[in-house]
């Protein structure tokens, strides 16, 4: 399970891994313009606050998508969440991925180009 | 889901692949079981994702292994776990009185000492699943008479 992020105004998609160990992001894309150094400590500290809100969970419902709710932006992104999510299932299913490396698949990157022009 | 003879005879065909290409040595070392097991950890890595796509999030642990004993195991061998202990300090056991990939091998105690290579597989898938949902485990199997066979969770 893991969180998305669409900012806003830095038009960009991430995928971070989360598991109880590893904690780094798997795939990021920005476009150029961008400072992408700030971009970065912006992913790593946001994986830092999703870890401490999974490890202080105690709660009956956290499910993922009230995580995401809780992070920058509204239910329309849940869409794109969604289209990012079974794009990395379907990256996990191909044989030539070994889990934790960094994703290069070309789909991939196909797919997280036309979500980022929807956005910008 | 495909058809779940399909899923079996590959199976089966996988273990004495793995064994009839083995080199000298290496069946009594049990690397064959551990390419066996590997296999099925990353089997079960893919699996798991697809499956969970549209689950929610899992509360606690017992509650990722009753994910495992229902659905999961209900989608690749089409029956629940009949039986799952714990001690709630990360050790589970499941029970599969009737486990899928052993019924057509024997009723008793016919083929006991090749169970184990037919269980491998299963290990692994089960340790990829639970690695994928952020849990590192050890896995592993024993069978005292076909077709049950008792799975051993040790959660890290």
């Amino acid at each position: 399970m893991w969180p998305v992020q669409a900012l806003g105004g830095l038009p960009s998609e991430i995928t971070p891994q989360l598991s109880t160990c590893l904690n780094y992001p798997l795939y990021i894309r920005s476009t150029p313009m961008e400072s992408e150094l700030k971009f970065h400590y912006m992913v790593h500290t946001s994986l830092d606050v999703v870890d401490e809100k999974i490890s202080t969970m105690g709660k009956a419902l956290v499910d993922q998508r009230e995580l995401y709710l809780g992070l920058l932006y509204p239910t329309e992104d849940y869409k794109m969440f969604r289209k990012l999510h079974n794009s990395y299932t379907d990256v996990m299913c191909n044989p030539f991925y070994n889990p934790g490396d960094r994703i290069q698949s070309r789909a991939f990157d196909n797919m997280v180009t036309s979500m980022m022009i929807q956005v910008c | 889901m495909a058809d779940e003879a399909l899923f079996l005879l590959l199976h089966n065909e996988m273990v004495s692949g793995v064994y009839k290409s083995a080199e000298q040595g290496e069946v009594e070392n049990g690397r064959c079981i551990t390419k066996l097991e590997n296999m099925g950890f990353r089997v079960g890595q893919g699996l798991i994702e697809r499956f969970t796509k549209d689950t929610a999030r899992f509360k606690d642990e017992l509650d990722i292994m009753k994910f495992i004993c229902k659905d999961f195991w209900t989608t690749v061998f089409k029956k629940q776990i009949d039986n799952l202990r714990t001690n709630h300090q990360g050790i589970y056991v499941l029970q599969d009185n009737k486990f899928r990939l052993l019924t057509q091998m024997s009723a008793g105690k016919q083929y006991l000492e090749h169970a184990s290579k037919y269980l491998a597989f299963t290990c692994g898938l089960i340790r990829g699943g639970l690695s994928n949902l952020g849990i590192k485990s050890i896995v592993t199997a024993e069978v005292s008479s076909m077709p049950a066979c008792k799975l051993n969770l040790h959660f890290l």
